[in-house]
């Protein structure tokens, strides 16, 4: 396939099969056999955009299902029924797989093709599961109509559950919430919440609005801790956020915007003491990455010794609960060794930190990003890798190597 | 030292690219501006095909005399080529990641024998 380049060349590549792609991942997991270590990928996508057609016929109101629709097949339509974000996440296309996976071969072109490509990545990686999240989705929490947010989540968490999830048998999934309306948020926990492959529920933090602590979310809370389910924050970059007009390269709006998402809502959480309202909720903070992290200790750590009058529900200091909630490693920051290794011990990521790939985005991170790292510990590298997200989701060994390795690092759950 | 045939010259065009298997060892022939030039195709980054992907003009952005930007332009003169992974850049003609110099690609001598191009590890 030719590829645009410089001043309209056009460079031929080959054309995109992910397996091929990958090859040198293979490669990677054969080296260090990764096949015999349960390997979790706790943040993987697909472009659910690409199969609106199957999904949107499960919207519930036949207004905003018709309007939806009528937009999508309009050729001359200016608008979009999805909030679209501006970014050049391809790099002008250096990223290949992004220009060229509309081309790749697939036996099936329907929902089954994101379990085929999924498959081929998760064998390369040697990822045993994946917790599969949407990617314009992400954005959803950006739109103005609440009702289509609530429709579009819905429509989404159906088809996901009834008909992609029920075909891998390696994929589960945290169900996107429609943030902006609490009720719907609970009609959706208690629908989807004890179907098969749902671990948990994700609040996508790309929002303008949203106050976690708002006392109208916590029958929302409730019912997930209810169920043994796992809350997940997911970030995201957004462009368009006030702040952010000011930066004239993406680069920085896409570095500063993940984390920015989740310092923002992970303080509000922790201050409002909703640690101590649901101590067995299980909370993970998704794809910002993990250099915040100390960073935001440290400074909720300072300002509450000082200012104990405004959070008081809490018992313990702020680090202490962020030390209690989980955090996805990717993309993790590995320029320096001493810095990575003191964050590591800061967020004790022997028990709260999993590894996630968040493939295929652009800076997606290998298994070897954990294996290689030289200051973990083996059971460090087994729990942070899958061990750890193999007693959170009750995910079985799928063979008897990886059954001793949970065993041996405490990890094997009844389930398996 | 083996060397190993890549392609005919006649059939490795300004702008073409080969990848060779030499045991373990893949390496990336590139042909650019009338040279050769052969690299390891294992990314410094992550280990991704390096030399699979894009090749593209070097981005810059030049300064007038009292500092304020030109805004971005591609280089005339300079190439680079591109891991399909991540994205990370290379200099055509030294293997340097352009993010990190000090970060380079093993680099293999191209030899031409007539119309055979072979390369050297």
């Amino acid at each position: 396939m030719d590829l645009i380049a410089d001043r309209g060349r056009r460079v031929t590549v080959e054309e995109l099969n992910t397996s091929r792609l990958l090859a040198h991942a293979r490669k990677q997991a054969v080296q260090r056999k990764l096949d015999d270590m349960m390997i979790v990928d706790v943040d993987a996508h697909h472009y659910e955009n690409e199969h609106f057609g199957d999904i949107l016929p499960f919207m519930e109101n036949e207004v905003f299902k018709q309007l939806s629709q009528s937009t999508r097949t309009s050729t001359r339509s200016r608008g979009t029924f999805t909030p679209q974000t501006i970014g050049y996440q391809d790099m002008g296309g250096r990223v290949t797989r992004y220009p060229m996976r509309g081309g790749e071969k697939t036996e099936d072109k329907g929902h089954m093709r994101d379990v085929e490509l999924g498959h081929r990545w998760m064998d390369a990686m040697s990822v045993d599961y994946s917790c599969l999240f949407p990617t314009g989705m992400l954005s959803i929490g950006l739109h103005p109509q609440t009702e289509m947010e609530v429709e579009l989540c819905w429509a989404y968490n159906r088809w996901l559950t009834e008909k992609v999830l029920p075909e891998s048998g390696r994929f589960f999934t945290m169900l996107t919430l429609p943030f902006s309306d609490p009720d719907a948020c609970l009609r959706q926990v208690e629908a989807f919440g004890d179907r098969k492959g749902v671990g948990g529920f994700m609040v996508t933090t790309v929002r303008n609005n949203l106050a976690v602590n708002d006392n109208r979310y916590m029958k929302v809370y409730r019912a997930i801790e209810e169920r043994g389910l796992v809350l997940s924050f997911h970030s995201g970059p957004n462009w368009g956020e006030p702040i952010f007009k000011s930066c004239n390269r993406f680069l920085v709006a896409h570095a500063l915007g993940f984390a920015w998402y989740n310092i923002v809502n992970l303080s509000n959480w922790v201050i409002n003491g909703m640690g101590e309202r649901f101590p067995k909720l299980p909370v993970i903070w998704i794809e910002s990455g993990l250099a915040w992290v100390p960073f935001l200790m440290q400074k909720l750590d300072h300002e509450y010794m000082l200012r104990p009058s405004e959070a008081p529900l809490l018992k313990k200091k702020p680090s202490d609960y962020m030390r209690d909630m989980y955090y996805s490693s990717q993309p993790m920051e590995i320029q320096d060794m001493g810095a990575l290794e003191c964050t590591f011990r800061m967020m004790n990521a022997e028990t709260q930190l999993m590894y996630s790939s968040d493939y295929p985005h652009w800076d997606f991170d290998l298994p070897s990003t954990i294996s290689d790292l030289p200051f973990l510990s083996e059971k460090a590298k087994h729990n942070i890798l899958g061990g750890t997200a193999a007693r959170l989701f009750k995910l079985p060994p799928r063979n008897e190597k990886q059954k001793e390795n949970l065993k041996k690092f405490g990890n094997l759950t009844a389930v398996a | 030292m083996a060397e190993k045939f890549v392609a005919k010259a006649t059939e490795m065009q300004d702008g073409d690219r080969r990848i060779v298997f030499v045991g373990d060892n893949e390496i990336g022939v590139f042909r650019h501006g009338g040279q050769y030039y052969a690299y390891s195709n294992f990314c410094l980054h992550q280990g991704g095909p390096a030399c699979e992907g894009l090749t593209i003009a070097r981005v810059e952005e030049k300064l007038r005399p009292d500092k304020t930007s030109m805004g971005l332009s591609f280089s005339e003169t300079d190439m680079n080529f591109v891991c399909p992974w991540h994205g990370m850049e290379y200099d055509m003609k030294t293997g340097e990641c352009i993010s990190d110099r000090k970060m380079k690609l093993k680099k293999f001598q191209v030899v031409q024998k007539g119309d055979e191009v072979y390369v050297v590890a």
